[in-house]
């Protein structure tokens, strides 16, 4: 099979299955269990370290 | 050690600067291998200066690299002045062509500053905005100071270099004639180097980051500079015809070159100017509410979504040309799907305002950031609509595209980036607060009607050229030759030029008055100031 034909159907059936899950995958983790608090945490990073970086990864807050 | 090898490098450019200069095929190259000859000159000089003396003090890692930031902020609202200048020139241009002046036919005609306007709009005040604030972002978010050390202050004036020669590039007739991608080779290569020190700057800093979590801002900044170094590297291939000029040939052909130049030019919107700005959107937006954004899984949700389609909208450029059906019909699909994220992105940003809404009485830099959020959502309504090919028979080629774009780049991307940088140079500069905040709302005012007036005439002129290009009598024949729509055109052409003339005097309002707050403002309490924090 010439490259365009075979890049062509291996593009509209197995990579696109694989994006499609990926990006699947990818909402069903944002609300996994337990996502919640991190996601807490996560969302207040702007409101520390406002004036210089943290001295260690336990000093962050 | 290393300046010697930086001596060796620096004095060989200048010698083949000087070389290139005298052996130079047209003026635009030769001008711009002074220009090289001149800077890696005056690089070398200083290199030499600075070799074999005493080193300072190591780096401190207990303070942000600040100094780059005040640079990039100075630099978003000079290049922004200029740009805007520079399109209100060209719409009185349009609507009065007597201003094409005859002294300076082929150097400054509109088709000489169109490409300066749209280059030095985009890139310059742009670039500039999204190297300044993603450099301010991904330190306070990362709790870690910038990686690479002198790196980005190499990002910095290297990519204003990149904007000089492509802007006088354009001006002395060096253009490949790609939209948005009009430099030359050499001006391309020099850019790859630079964004890839960009990439390499914004990605140690993430690696060495003390925040377990990467914060989304920084997933969009990432996604913008990973995606825009993709497409720059793709869209630019081509052969240069002679060392010694600056003429370069496509390496992709035909159709296939159109459609490789609307995947850059869609993504240079999508990555550059959505993504990018997205990221700045998301910092700025909970600072300035002094709340946490609406709900952070939308976020993640709004991120993967919008990436995973913008790549695809591309064709939607390319109705009704010699690309097959099935590409236009795949990016026009894309372009609709896309209102999701885009809505999806919007109301999370708005509504990171509720509980606060009180704010927008009384902060008009908030207002600011709510109106860009609200021109980004109608932009975004907008254009999957235009990409619709019955909707984009009508609205391509007319002025209906133009007004789309503006409301885009002077209602989203522009007052985002006032928003920012009236939050940061308080900041930045250790001040108590802004010089004026009444300075603030006229230029509000000012921009926001000077918008309105743009996109309003846009759209009447666009829709009705649109309309009379199509209008065909009883038997057949098209009623009205394109010179006639030229000069029914002409009043909305005025009111343009006219929105054009308040913006860009609202922009000037806001460097008064960003200045006055360096000069004028209080100094904010000595005791919680950085730099006294860093002296402990």
């Amino acid at each position: 099979m010439e490259t365009y034909s075979f890049l062509r159907e291996f593009a509209d059936s197995w990579m696109l299955l694989v994006l499609f899950l990926f990006f699947v995958g990818a909402i069903l983790w944002a609300f996994r269990p337990g996502s919640n608090k991190t996601h807490r945490d996560t969302a207040n990073i702007p409101f520390r370290n406002e004036d210089k970086p943290a001295a260690s990864k336990e000093a962050r807050t | 050690m290393l300046n010697y090898i930086k001596l060796v490098a620096l004095g060989l450019i200048t010698l083949f600067a000087m070389i290139a200069a005298s052996y130079a095929r047209d003026l635009a190259y030769q001008v711009h291998a002074i220009l090289i000859m001149a800077v890696s000159a005056g690089l070398f000089l200083w290199t030499l200066r600075n070799t074999d003396e005493p080193v300072p003090a190591a780096v401190l890692e207990t303070s942000y690299m600040d100094g780059v930031i005040r640079y990039g902020v100075i630099a978003t609202a000079f290049w922004g002045v200029v740009g805007f200048l520079a399109g209100t020139f060209i719409a009185f241009q349009l609507a009065f062509p007597a201003l094409n002046f005859d002294w300076a036919q082929g150097y400054a005609n509109f088709g000489r500053l169109r490409p300066l306007h749209t280059s030095a709009v985009i890139f310059a005040f742009g670039g500039n905005a999204l190297i300044a604030t993603s450099f301010y972002v991904v330190q306070r978010t990362s709790a870690a100071r910038l990686w690479g050390g002198n790196m980005a202050w190499f990002v910095f004036w290297g990519y204003n270099l990149f904007i000089v020669l492509a802007a006088t590039g354009y001006l002395l007739g060096a253009t490949q004639s790609k939209e948005y991608a009009e430099p030359e080779w050499y001006i391309d290569l020099w850019l790859t180097i630079v964004w890839l020190a960009y990439l390499a700057v914004f990605l140690g800093t993430i690696i060495k980051r003390k925040e377990p979590h990467i914060y989304v801002a920084n997933w969009f900044f990432l996604s913008f500079i990973v995606t825009v170094a993709m497409l720059h590297v793709f869209n630019n291939l081509s052969i240069p015809v002679s060392i010694f000029g600056s003429k370069s040939v496509q390496v992709f052909a035909g159709v296939q070159d159109a459609m490789v130049q609307w995947w850059y030019g869609h993504n240079a919107v999508g990555f550059f100017l959505t993504a990018g700005f997205l990221g700045m959107m998301y910092y700025f937006v909970p600072k300035q509410a002094e709340r946490p954004v609406f709900s952070y899984k939308l976020s993640i949700i709004h991120f993967w979504a919008l990436i995973f389609l913008y790549i695809w909208a591309g064709p939607h450029h390319l109705h009704y040309t010699a690309l097959p059906d099935w590409a236009s019909t795949l990016g026009m699909v894309f372009s609709i799907v896309l209102w999701m994220p885009s809505w999806g992105g919007m109301i999370n940003g708005l509504m990171t305002l509720s509980g606060a809404w009180d704010k927008l009485r009384t902060d008009p830099v908030i207002r600011m950031m709510v109106i860009s959020l609200g021109f980004y959502g109608m932009s975004t309504f907008e254009g999957p609509m235009m990409s619709i090919r019955a909707v984009n028979s009508l609205s391509h080629y007319t002025d209906w595209t133009i007004g789309h774009v503006h409301s885009g780049a002077l209602g989203w991307n522009g007052m985002i980036t006032f928003g920012a940088l009236y939050f940061l140079v308080p900041k930045l500069w250790n001040r108590q607060r802004l010089y004026s905040l009444s300075m603030v709302s006229w230029h509000f005012w000012l921009a926001t009607i000077g918008i309105i007036l743009y996109a309003a005439s846009m759209w009447v002129t666009g829709i009705m050229e649109g309309l009379m290009w199509r209008e065909v009598d009883a038997n057949g024949f098209l009623v009205n030759s394109f010179a006639d729509t030229v000069s029914a055109k002409f009043p909305m052409y005025v009111v343009r030029a006219l929105g054009g003339v308040m913006y860009v005097t609202g922009a000037l309002i806001m460097c008064y008055n960003l200045w006055m707050t360096v000069k004028r403002s209080p100094a904010k309490d000595a005791a919680v100031s950085p730099a006294a924090v860093a002296a402990e």
